[in-house]
């Protein structure tokens, strides 16, 4: 039996929701964090994109959230904890243009109902769950070769 | 083909990026929803897009993206140009529609960093 490989990074980062300017900012630390480490191009990418359309969720839907990333060995995980209004229900939400958006997401260019789609296709495991009320709670799993 | 060249096409205006006119582009995706943007675009593509703020820069930064063309004579804020310099992306405007954008561009051998997504519900 080996020893539990350590992480080889580990951060987290705060988002403000309603803050329409700030979105994007994490997933840009994200994306240069990565980068430093040698994380191939095409994974850096799609852990941009999904930390990426989180936020954009975040700063839409929620109060704030905590994002947690770890990188281990062979793997890339970013998790988005939010406390806002919950999602009521999941199925819908997940549903390929499904959306509660208003006219401010719509105008950044998004609220047509493909960011947790995103996030799922682009996620090599995905996790949601929510209670509404409380918030909700996203896993991303992104494997590195 | 060079980012001078695509300026040249289109006859555009170039509001970020003089230092960046030897940059090599074949492909483009063109929309203005950056959900469509961030599911289909490829790196290193120019994106053609009438949306015109900081979110845009950011979709670009995420994916690699090469070059942002406005279409439709739009200018960024100033809040986008910033940003856009801060992490060295590239924006042109042109006066072209985008559909002349992308037609000016295809016929002198740009094309789509995707020609067809794989079925109807718009994944590739």
């Amino acid at each position: 039996m080996g020893e539990p490989k350590p992480n080889l990074y580990s951060e987290s980062f705060h988002i403000e929701g309603g803050n329409f300017n700030s979105a994007g900012i994490v997933s840009t630390s994200i994306k240069s964090i990565l980068k430093k480490l040698g994380i191939p191009g095409d994974i850096v990418r799609k852990a941009a994109i999904v930390s990426y359309e989180a936020e954009i969720n975040v700063v839409s839907y929620a109060k704030k959230a905590v994002v947690n990333l770890t990188v281990g060995p062979g793997v890339v995980r970013i998790e988005v904890i939010d406390e806002g209004q919950g999602i009521p229900n999941i199925d819908l939400a997940m549903q390929e243009g499904y959306s509660t958006a208003d006219q401010r997401i719509r105008e950044m260019g998004f609220g047509a109902g493909m960011g947790l789609c995103n996030i799922k296709n682009y996620s090599d495991d995905f996790h949601i769950e929510s209670e509404v009320g409380k918030g909700t709670h996203l896993k991303m799993t992104i494997q590195t070769p | 083909m060079k980012l001078s060249e695509v300026r040249d096409i289109l006859d555009a205006e170039i509001i970020v990026g003089e230092d960046c006119l030897d940059l090599e582009v074949h492909t483009a995706f063109g929309a203005d929803l950056m959900s469509d943007v961030l599911a289909f675009a490829k790196a290193g593509s120019l994106l053609l897009t009438g949306l015109t703020n900081t979110q845009v820069i950011r979709t670009a930064n995420v994916l690699d993206i090469a070059a942002i063309i406005l279409v439709r004579g739009k200018k960024p804020s100033s809040e986008t140009i910033a940003l856009a310099s801060e992490l060295k992306i590239p924006i042109l405007t042109t006066k072209y529609i985008l559909f002349e954008t992308a037609g000016r561009l295809y016929m002198k051998g740009i094309v789509g960093c995707l020609s067809k997504v794989e079925n109807t519900s718009g994944r590739t």
